[in-house]
């Protein structure tokens, strides 16, 4: 028998800071990379990961479906375009996360962990029923935030939650920073975040137009290797897969850079 | 040893003798009329076969110190202490410090009995609550309270003081810009009148001579 997967939740706490944007272009770089990564949305009655994946178009059962029993649950998952290895299994547009309980979606996501290397669970936003819903079945989380106050708070909230939901190792993915704001100070830096936050750092994502226009196109992001985002998400994979990657060269010298290598003890 | 005798009083058990001290006087009367009986009017007791002794000390509260004069004073030749106990049931939360460690995250709340020394950061949303004292040895980035039981002589000490707000009793302060930006002391905050105050914390001392025992040099 294979060894179970692992499942991982991406979380935040905070709407807006790209949950589905990482959880799309994480679990795409995982394929990437050969893994047989299955995704899940659990942000039902708001769900968008379809979208992103630009596989919206081919679902026909959902996540509530499999609960409630209208369907097995390889007939609701959806492969993916680009990559044999890689499904989605969509959330329910029309109910609300009422319909499902955190045990329903533990059985699901234990049931993926047997036949796939990585589970990734897509969050909603908030701290209620949908966030205990998304956490039940994960055996890791990532915390994304952006260098914002309001962000890297809910962040702090969302740690202080998991732990108590018995995951006290999350990881977190820095996103949307721009190195010259950070340098004039008009932006919450790296080291003042992890300071704050004090978990491990698995990535710092720049913010890139190009993420906007992949996500409209129903496109990941990664599968463009020019976008600097595009490396950011790969090598944050890479790291899942246990390599060690250094972090991303943001500008031409030293800096925010060696500040991060420092922390990782690299530098 | 000219003082009354009666702050002593010898009982014998079944298990051993019990010493009951008068909890009304000085301490130190209670070891010079120990002395006295031990040595002199029950000079007999020191003899004989193995005794424990078990100390009642009544309503007294002793420091380490003079728990350890009490033991040094009884323990000779054949007596040995078993037990030194005072019949206090709750002794008083602020005469001792609590010492936690961990990270108080946003949307989280501490709360404390007593004084507590928290090792560790208190983030913004984060809150630390104590009705005593509180010493942050970490970065006090949140919210602390102390004495929010109305316990006005309460200070908060933080290694980094950077707070959203401080209360101590029912003072609420939103910290200066300049607090705790540009030196690396740490700091703690205290109520002077209706007014909160913060200062380095070597002048802890000055301002609350009674928050912890003071060292005074050998």
């Amino acid at each position: 028998m294979r060894p179970l997967g692992e499942a991982i939740v991406i979380t935040s706490g905070k709407g807006g800071v790209g949950k589905t944007t990482s959880s799309a272009n994480i679990g795409t770089a995982l394929a990437l990379l050969g893994k047989k990564v299955c995704m899940v949305d659990t942000d039902i009655g708001l769900r968008n990961l379809d979208v992103v994946m630009g596989l919206e178009n081919r679902i026909i059962y959902d996540l509530v479906d499999v609960v409630e029993e209208r369907c097995r649950l390889e007939q609701a998952l959806v492969k993916d375009k680009r990559f044999d290895e890689l499904y989605l299994l969509p959330a329910a547009q029309t109910k609300d996360k009422h319909a499902v309980e955190p045990e329903d979606v533990k059985k699901i996501v234990d049931m993926l962990k047997k036949r796939y290397d990585y589970v990734i669970i897509d969050c909603p936003a908030g701290i209620e029923q949908g966030f205990r819903n998304a956490v039940a079945g994960a055996d890791q989380a990532i915390v994304v935030t952006t260098p914002e106050y309001a962000a890297v708070r809910d962040a702090d909230r969302i740690i202080g939650l998991l732990a108590k939901e018995g995951i006290h190792t999350p990881k977190l993915v820095i996103n949307r920073t721009r190195i010259n704001m950070m340098k004039s100070g008009d932006m919450l830096d790296i080291d003042e975040i992890c300071q704050v936050l004090a978990i491990d750092l698995l990535g710092i994502v720049p913010d890139d137009e190009y993420v906007i226009k992949a996500a409209n196109a129903g496109e990941p992001t990664v599968m463009n290797p020019s976008s600097k985002a595009a490396i950011a998400y790969r090598n944050i994979a890479r790291r899942i897969l246990g390599d060690s990657v250094p972090l991303m060269a943001m500008e031409e010298k030293g800096g925010i850079l060696s500040k991060v290598k420092k922390l990782f003890g690299i530098g | 040893m000219a003082r009354n005798q009666h702050h002593v009083t010898i009982k014998g058990r079944r298990d051993g003798l019990v010493f009951v001290l008068d909890d009304r006087c000085p301490f130190s009367d209670l070891l010079g009329e120990l002395e006295f009986k031990l040595e002199k009017s029950h000079n007999k007791l020191l003899t004989g076969p193995l005794m424990h002794v078990h100390v009642q000390l009544g309503k007294r509260q002793i420091t380490e110190a003079e728990r350890e004069a009490l033991h040094n004073m009884i323990n000779r030749r054949n007596l040995v202490v078993q037990k030194i106990e005072s019949d206090v049931a709750e002794p008083d939360p602020h005469s001792t410090h609590k010492v936690l460690t961990g990270i108080v995250r946003s949307g989280q709340v501490l709360r404390h009995v007593g004084n507590l020394i928290f090792i560790g950061d208190v983030n913004p949303g984060g809150t630390i609550q104590a009705s005593g004292d509180i010493y942050v040895l970490g970065a006090l980035r949140g919210v602390a309270h102390a004495g929010d039981a109305g316990r006005r002589e309460s200070v908060i000490a933080a290694s980094y003081m950077k707070p959203t707000q401080l209360r101590i009793a029912d003072v609420i302060s939103r910290p200066p810009e300049e607090w705790g930006t540009s030196d690396t002391a740490m700091m703690f905050a205290y109520l002077e009148g209706e007014r909160m105050e913060v200062e380095k914390i070597v002048h802890l001392p000055r301002h609350r001579p009674n928050a912890v025992e003071i060292y005074k040099g050998e």
